[in-house]
């Protein structure tokens, strides 16, 4: 039904083509879930979470000057989480991306405020995709340990970037600079800066306590997550890796981002829809609980119907990024667009089901409204990754056809 | 995560791909399987007849059917591998699904063991066809509804009304028949199912002239139509819960094939090929959305479809996850087919083997997928069903309940 290559690939195949790392619980087969232990894990994080992150926590960051809580973050820190993916030589606990896209969606779940996706989805994986031996035995146990923030500086002015928009440059071991609207840029201690050298795009590592670093922060569309602006006049920096990248690895950490963050957007989505369903429920008009019109029932069916779609995209997308094949660049594309959707229509209806005191302050359907549009703004919107999925289609297309 | 085949599995895969290896052709790349239009051809009702009986004597028919009615005894996973390796192979359309996949459950539940002696094994083996005479003129997603009257008369029954939408009713030997056997009970108590000979006097057939121009759908017309007290299915007023396992079974069979037609590789040659003003459809912006679009929904559908096969590894009952299906997918063609159509501009008007991109199958597409969002269930009743089943909303207000049927208002009434 699909194009050839990506199908191909996911037909069931017989098990003497199963390579050595089979499925760690006794069962094996069609196995498009997670295992026991990742499941123990979800339950393990959303015990947690209930506890530690309801969601009067994200309303009281958002409503105070806070950046973030620091006593959640020490909790998540203590518990490991930062070091899910990360190698145990470089301080982490040395699972894998499916166990971080487990945590990652508990995380959506509770609107949970901190600097987890800047840290543990863009800044160690960009180091862990890219960085020098050096520099991951520099940096992965701080950030493995929550003892530093990291962060992704990319964006200069509104817009979607193109290489010809990054005028940061390093140079001469400084780099000089702005960026705009990076995500915990105020309190990160660390950042991956695209910058220039001539015309080649890299990532430079830039530690943000540097005195030529400015860093200012900006209002945020959702205050329980933090935005800053950096300006870098001569600060102190060096490549990630033994020198600049180029833009084709910044696009593949990218890829590795949207998956984990798409996780968090499905976490998100759920937990509106299954608020939105219980306030239905309880709400009664004309006699009825709203729940009961059709009107209503519809709408929610529908929205159950985006998520779960989004979902098997997830899953499709977290099995992509475990085995890091060429199917990752298609699969983050689907994965990232499908949940950014299903969060934002799932927020929007959130508002619009609860009717009127949805649009109160008091409510918490602008927590999950102001989220979805923050999630879905940080790593570009889902048109951006729509027209790259295509991209990326014409060219297997292409290449298919000349091979 | 993984997708692979349990060792069991693979090896029943293996088994499967050579036995239709031996006697099979294998599709060619870029080749389909059969498409449903051609059902009610004489000479392919015979090849699929003799398919279905080479695959009875070598044990591949009805794969989870119990064994001492001819089946393999096996698993709804297997059936999945069985399907998924059958269909890279050049097979007749096949016509048996509706007895098999949901009267043949029915009969084994519901039937005496007469019944399930005499009906069985044929339709097992395609020797007879079954239809489902279930839906009415006043009767579609308010199935309960249903008028056709049943009248004892001694040992026999006598049957007058209407159904439509019969699947294959013009080459079916047996149907299976819900009926209105007490008017003064409630609507759903007073409905007996029987097993009707298609054949029989007082029965007419009418194909149905669809949109598409094509006739897969029947009326039948039942006139003082005599059917023995033996081939009741239940008992006498209890024929709703019969139906309800019809209607259960008919939705575990639907989902994983392809109806036929174009599909999204097609779809990105044809953006490929056709031109937006001065570049290639494919080029622009807009039409890149649309694709990527189509795309990600039929993607999510496919790996859904591999949350129900885990489901069925293991033997658990697939989740809600396996009702979406044909609620994204019929929309889905539907939208694709009118995309498709517009890539082609002007040109996209013809319906046209010779003349339109790949030979008008899109145009054709676009006339057939209206039929998908109705049958088996209309999108605003699956959408019911995955509000009250699913997200446990409540059901509709009902004004029917509590009061004899014959006292419920149905149909049209502004005629």
């Amino acid at each position: 039904m699909l194009p050839g290559d990506v199908s191909k690939s996911m037909v069931p195949r017989s098990s003497c083509d199963r390579g050595a790392a089979a499925s760690d619980s006794a069962h094996a087969g069609m196995n498009f879930d997670f295992s026991d232990d990742q499941k123990l894990l979800r339950r393990t994080a959303r015990e947690f979470l209930t506890a530690q992150a309801p969601l009067s926590l994200c309303r009281a960051v958002l409503e105070s000057d806070a950046s973030y809580s620091e006593a959640l973050w020490q909790e998540v820190a203590e518990l490991g989480w930062l070091g899910t993916a990360i190698p145990e030589a470089y301080g982490g606990s040395g699972f894998g991306r499916v166990e971080l896209a487990v945590i990652a969606e508990e995380i959506g779940r509770t609107l949970a405020p901190i600097p987890f996706a800047s840290t543990a989805y863009l800044a160690s994986e960009a180091i862990l995709l890219l960085g020098s031996e050096a520099q991951r035995r520099t940096y992965l146990p701080k950030l493995a340990s929550g003892e530093w923030i990291g962060t992704f500086a990319h964006a200069e002015q509104a817009g979607h970037p193109a290489p010809a928009d990054v005028r940061t440059v390093l140079a001469d071991g400084t780099i000089r600079g702005d960026k705009v609207a990076v995500a915990d840029g105020d309190v990160a201690h660390l950042a991956l800066v695209t910058a220039r050298c001539g015309e080649t795009i890299g990532l430079a590592v830039v530690e943000l306590s540097a005195p030529a670093v400015d860093r200012t922060r900006v209002r945020s569309i959702d205050p329980s997550r933090s935005l800053a602006a950096l300006r870098f006049q001569a600060a102190p920096a060096q490549w990630l890796g033994e020198a600049a990248c180029g833009w084709d690895r910044i696009q593949a950490l990218l890829d590795r981002a949207a998956v984990l963050i798409a996780f968090e957007q499905l976490g998100g989505a759920t937990r509106a829809l299954e608020l939105t369903r219980e306030f239905t429920l309880g709400r009664y008009a004309f006699g009825r609980p709203v729940a009961s019109f059709q009107a209503i029932k519809h709408r929610l069916a529908d929205l159950y119907v985006e998520i779960e779609l989004a979902r098997s995209n997830c899953y499709y997308g977290a099995w992509a990024l475990e085995n890091d094949g060429s199917e990752l660049g298609l699969a983050a594309c689907g994965a990232r667009a499908s949940a950014s959707d299903a969060f934002e229509l799932a927020s929007t209806e959130m508002i619009q089901l609860h009717g009127g005191v949805g649009y109160t302050w008091e409510f918490d359907c602008h927590l999950f409204y102001r989220r979805a549009k923050w999630l879905a703004a940080v790593l570009d919107g889902a048109d951006r990754w729509r027209d790259r999925l295509v991209q990326r289609l014409a060219t297997e297309r292409t290449v298919r056809r000349e091979s | 995560m993984d997708f692979n085949d349990t060792p069991d599995e693979a090896e029943f895969r293996a088994t499967a791909r050579a036995w239709l290896e031996a006697n099979a052709e294998r599709l060619k790349p870029g080749e389909r399987g059969p498409g449903l239009e051609s059902r009610a051809d004489p000479a392919a009702i015979q090849r699929a007849q003799a398919w279905q009986a080479r695959k009875a004597d070598a044990g591949w028919a009805c794969i989870t059917w119990p064994k001492q009615y001819g089946g393999r005894g096996s698993t709804a996973i297997k059936n999945v591998i069985w399907k998924q390796e059958e269909s890279r192979f050049r097979t007749p359309p096949d016509i048996f699904g509706i007895g098999q996949g949901m009267l043949g459950p029915t009969i084994m539940v519901h039937g005496s063991e007469e019944q399930k002696q005499r009906y069985l094994r044929p339709m097992l083996r395609g020797e007879e066809i079954w239809c489902q005479l279930f839906s009415e003129p006043s009767a579609g997603s308010d199935l309960a509804g249903l008028r056709t009257s049943a009248v004892r008369d001694g040992d026999d029954w006598i049957i007058n009304g209407q159904k439509i939408w019969t699947t294959g009713a013009q080459y079916c030997k047996w149907g299976m028949i819900v009926t209105r056997t007490d008017p003064t009970a409630e609507k759903h108590k007073g409905i007996t199912y029987f097993i009707v000979d298609m054949h029989a006097p007082g029965i007419e057939v009418r194909p149905i002239k669809q949109i598409n121009g094509l006739s897969g759908f029947n009326e039948v017309f039942f006139t003082d139509v005599r059917v023995p007290d033996r081939n009741r299915v239940g008992a006498v007023n209890d024929g709703w819960r019969g139906a309800l396992t019809t209607l259960m079974n008919e939705r575990h069979s639907i989902g994983g094939g392809g109806a036929g037609g174009p599909d999204f590789t097609d779809l990105l040659a044809l953006a490929a090929k056709t031109t937006v003003g001065d570049r290639r459809a494919i080029d622009d912006a807009a039409v890149r959305q649309r694709l990527a679009r189509f795309y990600i929904r039929l993607k999510g559908l496919q790996y859904t479809s591999y949350r129900t096969q885990t489901a069925l590894s293991r033997g658990q009952t697939p989740g809600p996850e396996s009702s979406i299906g044909k609620l994204v997918g019929a929309p889905l063609r539907q939208d694709m087919a009118s995309f498709a159509i517009d890539l082609q501009g002007v040109a996209g008007a013809m319906n046209d083997r010779e003349r339109a991109s790949d030979e008008g199958a899109w145009q054709q597409m676009y006339l057939g997928a209206p039929g998908l969002r109705l049958a088996g269930g209309t999108d605003e009743i699956l959408r019911n069903i995955i509000a009250e089943r699913v997200l446990g909303l409540p059901p509709e207000i009902r004004t029917d309940k509590g009061i004899a049927f014959k006292d419920v208002p149905s149909g049209r009434k502004n005629q």
